[in-house]
């Protein structure tokens, strides 16, 4: 059996992970929800965020912040810069999986033309910086990362439910005849949403160059497991999106723990295909 | 941006500007070089996850191949080298090579890069009979084709000779480990020695206190770290690729735990460099950019030319190591082949690679062991202020450099 210790510092890294895997699948779910569009992109987007924020904090001196700072609003009008793209051209969901798998492909190709293909890791400063509870360590960017998925998930959920624009976008998505009878202008919420989805891209990035290694093919190597995320939270679902990535980041921290380490992705798609079958409803 | 970066967009301009004056001036350059040239085909993962390393392979291989027609070519005629891009995947690499030979028609087969990929290889030059020279093939006992020829000296049997040169290393430093951790990629070629090194270890008397295996491209290194703190070992040794096991110590460092002894595997040597929980790692290597390799004039002129070309390229390291020192004696292997012979014939090319020594710049290799391998010419490198230096075996140990052990 596993030590307390043990189990309690699996089931915190398995939270810090959930909220990276959250973060990845915000946009994703938002895209998908309300936009219908399964945009593959979104992880090739979140990882040229990472190489911007590599590119900032390791060679240009910036300070982690002032990259994020600069990275989400690129970002988000990278986002309504495509969903003009995609109204333009008429993109629909189905389509939208063979164009922006080839987004995705783009993006790879670009990443490693400028930053090649070799291993990136950025350096800092008290990078490796944790807090002591009892027994435990709380490593403080992992805790930031965890902090930042909640307050966006929530924040999103609030926007959703409770603002004029956030009630526009459900009703726009769920009928956007009736919708646009009441004056609603799906284009231009359309256009938010794309540019407030990549946006998020950004911010799980700039984590990502924090958190993890570098490396273009990487990419790929997220999809099932944030597609896992966002369809066991729901589509257009920020809660959803943040509980499903917290249960399976801790479900595989624990597996590791108690069991081997090579179980651990087995876990997601274990939870996905019972979700399915229990729910069926879900996609 | 850094300035490699900042390069690749003049890069681009120039580029298109000497597109425009190769039109102009090309046909007539051509005819400067007499003979049908020499084509040698090969595919590299140049795409793919397996991109980072090939990198290195092609720059290798072109400097090779460069200086190779400067200095006359093979049997006085040009040498081209024609390179496919097998995408990181054994599948695609098989196909590839078979329509090197049937399409493309190269006179000789160069291998690509990847174990996987190098036994796809391997097949297709065994239904053609042609000699197959390959780098970095990471299981020998894998190998059953007569005619390939490998690079990369482990020796017939490395997942016992090399994890007994580690232990050897460790028992000779002033407090031998009595425990060991060992937690491995599953990644092919890792597993396999990280297999080879729990029953080495078990037969040396060593106590192992945790044994884990993880899936390639593993994200969360939390749990295993807390698993290996709670093991208490003297030594770990990490079964990792790339940067696999700088991620372990830093989720260690996180946790604040940092294991007396790490060795790991196959490192992206760089990267690991410049992080600082890296630092005392040991490492297996065959070749490192330091005295005694660099006393041979070819191994200290390729590494001249190397670091060059891969600052240019923008590649984070541009060290000499494992990969491009096995890169470079793949070639100077088919080289000497050709030489040895004086043909491009494959049968009397492995025949003769078979019954003669090649001086290469990691050594002198033979091929007349079990399945075509010879000595195992591992060596254990250690992270030392930032640079790394083999310390073991000890002649062939960086000047000053020795094992530094808590």
């Amino acid at each position: 059996m596993p030590s307390a210790t043990l189990l309690g510092q699996s089931i915190l890294s398995g939270l810090f992970i959930g909220g990276l895997y959250a973060l990845m699948g915000l946009g994703l779910s938002l895209a998908w929800g309300y936009l219908k569009l399964i945009n593959l992109a979104h992880l090739a987007f979140a990882f040229l965020a990472a190489y911007v924020t590599y590119q900032f904090v390791g060679y240009a001196g910036l300070s982690p912040p002032v990259a994020l700072l600069i990275v989400v609003p690129a970002f988000f009008l990278l986002g309504v810069a495509l969903q003009a793209l995609y109204t333009r051209f008429a993109v629909g969901e189905f389509a939208s999986l063979l164009v922006t798998f080839g987004i995705a492909v783009i993006v790879e190709s670009l990443i490693q033309y400028f930053w090649t293909a070799d291993f990136r890791k950025l350096q800092i400063e008290h990078g490796t910086a944790s807090l002591r509870i009892g027994t435990l360590f709380v490593p403080v960017i992992e805790a930031l990362m965890l902090l930042v998925a909640a307050a966006l998930s929530l924040a999103t959920w609030a926007w959703l439910r409770f603002t004029y624009l956030g009630k526009a976008m459900r009703a726009s998505a769920e009928n956007p005849e009736i919708a646009a009878a009441f004056g609603i202008d799906p284009r231009r919420l359309a256009l938010l949403m794309s540019g407030i989805g990549t946006a998020y891209a950004g911010v799980a990035g700039v984590f990502i160059a924090l958190t993890s290694t570098l490396f273009p093919a990487q990419i790929f190597a997220w999809v099932g497991v944030v597609f896992a995320v966002v369809i066991l939270g729901g589509l257009g679902n920020p809660l959803g999106v943040l509980a499903a990535g917290l249960a399976i980041g801790v479900s595989e921290s624990v597996t590791m723990a108690v069991t081997e380490p090579t179980w651990a992705p087995l876990v997601a798609f274990t939870l996905l295909i019972l979700v399915l079958i229990l729910r069926p409803g879900r996609i | 941006m850094t300035q490699a970066t900042t390069q690749r967009w003049l890069g681009l301009a120039r580029i298109a500007a000497a597109t425009a004056l190769a039109a102009v001036v090309g046909a007539g350059q051509a005819d400067a070089q007499s003979g049908q040239p020499i084509r040698i085909g090969s595919t590299l993962a140049l795409t793919g996850p397996l991109a980072a390393t090939s990198q290195v392979h092609k720059i290798a291989g072109e400097i090779y191949v460069e200086q190779l027609n400067k200095s006359g070519g093979l049997l006085g005629r040009p040498v081209e080298w024609v390179l496919k891009d097998d995408q990181s995947k054994p599948d695609l690499a098989r196909t590839l090579y078979e329509q090197l030979i049937t399409a493309d028609k190269v006179d000789l087969l160069m291998g690509p890069y990847a174990t996987g990929a190098i036994l796809s290889a391997m097949s297709v030059a065994q239904r053609y009979n042609k000699v197959l020279v390959h780098h970095t093939f990471g299981i020998p006992s894998m190998a059953k084709y007569e005619m390939h020829f490998p690079a990369w000296a482990l020796g017939p049997t490395p997942e016992a000779t090399f994890p007994n040169q580690l232990f050897d290393a460790l028992a000779a430093s002033p407090k031998p480990p009595k425990t060991i951790a060992i937690v491995t990629s599953k990644f092919p070629s890792v597993h396999f020695l990280s297999v080879g090194a729990r029953d080495v270890a078990k037969k040396r008397g060593l106590q192992e206190v945790l044994w884990l295996e993880w899936e390639f491209g593993n994200r969360d290194f939390g749990p295993i770290a807390a698993r290996v703190k709670d093991a208490k070992p003297d030594a770990l040794w990490i079964g990792a690729i790339g940067l696999e096991g700088v991620m372990l110590l830093e989720a260690a460092k996180k946790i604040d735990y940092e294991p007396p002894v790490h060795f790991h595997l196959y490192p992206a040597p760089g990267p690991t460099a410049k992080a600082p929980e890296a630092k005392n790692a040991l490492a297996a290597t065959i070749f490192e950019q330091h005295a005694p390799f660099t006393n041979n004039p070819v191994a200290a002129n390729f590494v001249k030319e190397f670091n060059d070309r891969a600052a240019k390229a923008g590649l984070p390291d541009n060290s000499v190591e494992v990969q491009a020192a096995a890169s470079y004696t793949a070639w100077q292997i088919l080289t000497a082949a050709v030489n040895g012979t004086k043909s491009l014939d494959d049968k009397a090319m492995g025949a003769w690679l078979k019954a003669n020594r090649v001086d290469a710049i990691i050594g002198k290799l033979r091929f007349d062991g079990p399945s075509n391998y010879g000595d195992d010419l591992m060596k254990i490198k250690q992270l030392q202020d930032g640079k790394w230096n083999v310390v073991w075996p000890k002649e062939y140990a960086a000047p000053g450099a020795s094992l530094k052990t808590p």
